[in-house]
């Protein structure tokens, strides 16, 4: 359990949070660039003091009235926008850096097991100058790992890297957690990559943490200031229930809720996790058996909200099987014509679900 | 003709020592002086980096009139070092070591300090985060980084006590074997009217000086001469 209550003031900004996270899983600190959360990140790291706050990890005071550990003595790895590497030392130099520091007992983590789960054995006797976006950014998350933290926090790691980059680090970081069971704390301002990796969401706003939650709740709420547009939709978590061979299809079981895919050639029992943005859910008030749409899903309207555009409406839904929240987007005129109101039932009409592990 | 030969050898070898030795104490007592000055927002910055230049625009006689009073029997630093039973600093190799050292002062500290702010907050806090304490990070990372601003330091600060003359010439006098240098001696030759003698030393000087400023621009591409930047682009 991560407790962290910290006050700070830098000119106009104004950093003012109480949170508590837990130490398992991915937990990612997300909201707009300048909501403080790079901030709160390095006071968690000791990078940044914000006098009389309090940060205490695993009954571990890193930071209670006046004492303060300096980040040299905190079990926390730290990986930046920009990679920041040695320049003067090698690869192997580098991801050797910090953990060379530790006494053997404190080494958890082996140095093999670092470079093997971020896959960089090919680059160790490179200099750091000749390597890509993507090799320094791994190079540092494999020389983060390799000091055995108790936290690794990560500061938006993929901001700085093309789309092609980021497919290839994204993955890494996925299996990271699974490999190692180092909690991670992310901050990102990026909503595909809270849905595709956060277990745990902290939403950011203006130097303040208006909501925390479970990522497939909070990014359904419609009372928050989520990213609203495009991106609106939610995440659902489940495995694969059934393949179907002859159609090339799968079964996606979100406790209860059932939604067929493209098989991704992913054994059965498959954990996977889904997103189902708003803008692909349309509503039915009755089961349509003539439509093309194969996943029609009973549920009832909790809540609506307006979107961006006038015309449009987001409606919040829970489905009756259980399986979690659901976003669905229809016109302010369709809402008007079908009655749409907290506590209707209807059908959603699922479109496309995307599947992201 | 073999005494003078002698006697230039001697001023020569005298040089080399002295700028050796200033070099030296400088690197090791300015590179924290650089460290606390590129680090520091204390208000005392401004007046120190004012204090460490100013053998860059006053003239040595001024610097060296000042020494000679101080180092003197009657000055403050003269009472201290006859109380300690070290005698008096005028007109030996001591008083000139410490002369030359605050002459020179302003070309070893600065371009350490510029390679120290060059390399900035980042890969400091990279070595904080990865366990290396403020001893480390100095060693292991801030020192590696600004090498080549220790270098360029390094040999601006022996060039310059090489070349040194007003203040040499106040402290040391110009006393053969203990304070007679280079340019001391190239003087004498020209009071003497002894010409080729006097271009004998006044080209190597010449040669020196332009082979060290040659080595040390194209060590770094651009900028100035005291401004060396980190060891990468």
């Amino acid at each position: 359990m991560i407790e962290a209550t910290l006050a700070l003031s830098r000119g106009a900004f104004t950093l003012d949070v109480a949170l508590q996270l837990p130490t398992r899983g991915v937990s990612a600190l997300f909201g707009p660039s300048g909501c403080g959360k790079t901030t709160l990140l390095r006071c968690l790291a000791g990078l940044e003091h914000a006098p009389g706050g309090r940060v205490v990890v695993d009954g571990q005071a890193w930071q209670d009235g006046a004492a303060f550990v300096p980040t040299h003595r905190r079990a926390v790895g730290v990986v930046f926008q920009e990679a920041s590497l040695f320049e003067h030392l090698d690869v192997r130099a580098n991801v050797a850096f910090g953990w060379k520091r530790l006494a053997p007992e404190q080494r958890r983590i082996s140095l093999d097991d670092a470079i093997a789960w971020t896959g960089i054995e090919p680059l160790l006797a490179r200099s750091t100058q000749g390597l890509s976006g993507g090799e320094r950014q791994r190079v540092a998350i494999a020389r983060a790992l390799a000091v055995s933290p108790r936290l690794l926090l990560m500061d938006e790691p993929l901001a700085a890297l093309d789309a092609a980059r980021k497919a290839e680090i994204l993955p890494a970081i996925e299996r990271l957690h699974a490999l190692s069971g180092i909690a991670i704390v992310y901050v990102s301002h990026a909503i595909a990559e809270v849905a595709r990796l956060a277990d745990h969401v902290v939403l950011m706003d203006a130097g303040r943490a208006v909501a925390t939650g479970l990522v497939g709740e909070l990014l359904s709420r419609l009372d928050l200031p989520l990213p609203p547009g495009e991106d609106a939709g939610v995440v659902l978590q489940g495995e694969i229930g059934a393949i179907d061979a002859a159609w090339h299809m799968a079964r996606l079981d979100v406790s209860g809720t059932t939604f067929w895919a493209r098989d991704p050639g992913l054994p059965i029992g498959h954990r996977i996790r889904l997103r189902v943005l708003a803008r692909d859910v349309s509503l039915s008030l009755a089961a349509q058996p003539q439509s093309s749409i194969l996943n029609q899903i009973p549920a009832t309207i909790e809540a609506l909200a307006d979107d961006t555009h006038p015309s449009q409406v987001l409606v919040r839904l829970r489905t009756h099987a259980g399986g979690g929240a659901l976003l669905a987007r229809v016109t302010r005129r369709s809402a008007q014509a079908l009655a749409l109101a907290p506590g209707t039932s209807v059908w959603a009409m699922v479109k496309s679900v995307a599947l992201l592990d | 003709m073999d005494a003078e030969w002698a006697a230039d050898l001697q001023a020569v070898l005298l040089t080399l020592k002295l700028a050796g030795v200033v070099t030296l104490l400088l690197l090791v007592l300015g590179t924290p002086l650089a460290w606390w000055l590129a680090h520091t927002r204390s208000r005392w910055k401004a007046p120190l980096s004012a204090l460490v230049a100013l053998p860059l625009v006053l003239p040595p006689t001024v610097l060296g009139f000042y020494l000679l009073m101080l180092m003197g029997p009657r000055g403050l630093v003269g009472q201290a070092t006859q109380a300690l039973g070290i005698g008096l600093l005028p007109f030996t190799f001591a008083g000139l070591v410490v002369a030359s050292m605050l002459y020179s002062m302003p070309f070893v500290v600065q371009p350490i300090q510029t390679a120290f702010e060059a390399i900035g907050a980042r890969p400091l806090e990279a070595a904080a985060t990865l366990r290396a304490g403020p001893w480390e990070r100095f060693v292991h990372v801030a020192l590696p980084l600004a090498r080549r601003g220790v270098l360029t330091a390094a040999v601006l600060g022996f060039a310059h006590t090489v070349g040194e003359f007003g203040v040499v010439l106040m402290i040391g006098g110009n006393i053969p074997g203990a304070t007679r240098v280079i340019s001391t001696q190239l003087y004498s030759h020209v009071e003497a009217l002894e010409y080729p003698a006097a271009h004998r030393l006044a080209a190597m000087l010449l040669a020196f000086s332009f082979a060290v400023l040659l080595w040390v621009y194209r060590l770094r591409t651009r900028g100035s001469l005291l401004a060396t930047g980190p060891a990468t682009p």
